[in-house]
């Protein structure tokens, strides 16, 4: 079936079979390796991108599920020139991350939390962090990050 | 994933033709427990039918009968509706306890209660608040619908398209999850009418079940000390890894003690 979505302001169109998952169509057909598979069982979040705007793990969402929406991978954060994403920048800071694998994930769900929760606590913030897992930073870094990405975020109206 | 064809009708009665003729099609709503079992190759089928296409599936609205929310409106949904946190605050809790964010942006209520998992958390506020599952055909009552584990009194060809709540009282729910699944061990939703109380049970048994124990106990005395000194027949109960069927019975007192706590005083409370 011919699918089409827009993954970063790109309108994408390929010829799919119905079982693709989202995350297969970003990473085999669009060339976007950014987002990872970890566990592949809708549990790890390094998978996590946004479609139309939701947090969503595409290895339990098919392509034809996305059929006509806006998909924002990792590589659609940043700016043009390079400049961070204020999230990526958080990360960055507050070393959010160690080997590195989780972290797509992370930052995807961290961007979509800091806009649907913007005054979130720290409390708040290792509850929302559930569907995501790292296991090397032992995830205060992570909070670290996202509370101050949160901040930044609220600040530039991004 | 074996292969399947792929089919986004935009009308139920389109929906309804596609699932009669087709060999083996499967309903598909936020997908976030089927597309998993088709990952691992527990189950194939012919067709999936997204059923995101059709707006009658979505929205929520407050009727006479109560609250009524199409099948394919998410958890998330649920979750910040402001109408949902305001006429029925504990499904709205509910709601946002399940699974994790992600999870929530996709999965359907629809989804869960057409599956009736013993462990997930919409059938209890079904079967809690006595609320009517709307399909394409008629109304089943809540009462007449969790039939077993994950089985229900829907037809092999029939779509459920909302559920209305009616709006009681006060409501209160509490799980005990799994620490790593998250999947109910033992839940609760507490339901309080002036007709009458309602208890409904997830997670402890193969299917959601209605407990007239604690029923006849809350409704001598609404408080959470009234579950106390309930004691559970655990025959019935399930045991497995996770959890025996006399721990699941020792929990669930505490269980009801906290839902009712809730339901007395039901600000929105993490879940």
């Amino acid at each position: 079936m011919q699918i089409t979505l827009t993954v970063n302001g790109t309108p994408i169109t390929r010829e799919v079979e119905p079982r693709t998952l989202l995350v297969e169509f970003l990473r085999e057909e669009a060339g976007l390796t950014g987002t990872h598979v970890g566990c592949d069982t809708t549990q790890c979040g390094c998978c996590a991108v946004h479609v139309d705007g939701r947090a969503v793990k595409s290895c339990t969402v098919l392509a034809a599920q996305a059929q006509g929406t806006e998909v924002t991978t990792i590589e659609g954060l940043a700016a043009p020139d390079g400049a961070l994403h204020p999230m990526q920048q958080a990360f960055s800071t507050h070393h959010g991350l160690q080997c590195g694998f989780c972290t797509p994930g992370m930052i995807m769900t961290c961007v979509a939390l800091a806009r649907d929760y913007p005054e979130m606590t720290e409390t708040e913030a290792r509850e929302k962090l559930e569907g995501n897992i790292c296991r090397c930073t032992g995830y205060n870094g992570i909070v670290a990050a996202l509370l101050d990405g949160a901040q930044k975020m609220a600040g530039d109206d991004v | 994933m074996y292969s399947f064809d792929y089919a986004r009708p935009a009308s139920v009665s389109e929906a309804l033709e596609i699932l009669r003729s087709d060999v083996e099609p499967r309903l598909l709503a936020g997908g976030q427990t089927l597309l998993p079992a088709m990952k691992h190759r527990l189950t194939a089928h012919s067709t999936l039918i997204d059923l995101q296409g059709i707006d009658t599936l979505r929205g929520i609205e407050v009727t006479e009968a109560g609250l009524r929310i199409g099948a394919m409106v998410r958890h998330a949904e649920i979750a910040s509706s402001e109408t949902v946190q305001r006429m029925l605050p504990a499904l709205a809790v509910l709601a946002d306890g399940i699974a994790d964010p992600l999870v929530r942006n996709m999965g359907t209520l629809g989804g869960s209660v057409a599956n009736n998992d013993p462990a997930a958390d919409y059938p209890a506020a079904v079967l809690g608040c006595g609320a009517v599952v709307n399909t394409d055909r008629r109304d089943i009552a809540a009462d007449d619908f969790f039939e077993g584990m994950f089985t229900t009194a829907l037809e092999e060809d029939e779509i459920l398209t909302a559920i209305t709540f009616p709006l009681p009282e006060t409501a209160g729910y509490f799980k005990l999850p799994h620490p790593a699944s998250g999947y109910v061990l033992a839940g609760a939703f507490v339901c309080r009418f002036a007709e009458g109380l309602r208890v409904a049970i997830n997670g402890a048994a193969p299917c959601v079940y209605r407990d007239t124990l604690a029923e006849m106990a809350l409704a001598a005395h609404f408080h959470p000390d009234s579950a106390n000194d309930l004691v559970f027949d655990d025959e019935d109960f399930t045991d497995d890894l996770h959890a025996s069927r006399a721990y699941r019975a020792r929990v669930l007192p505490a269980v009801i003690r906290r839902a009712v706590a809730r339901a007395l005083n039901p600000e929105r409370t993490s879940p």
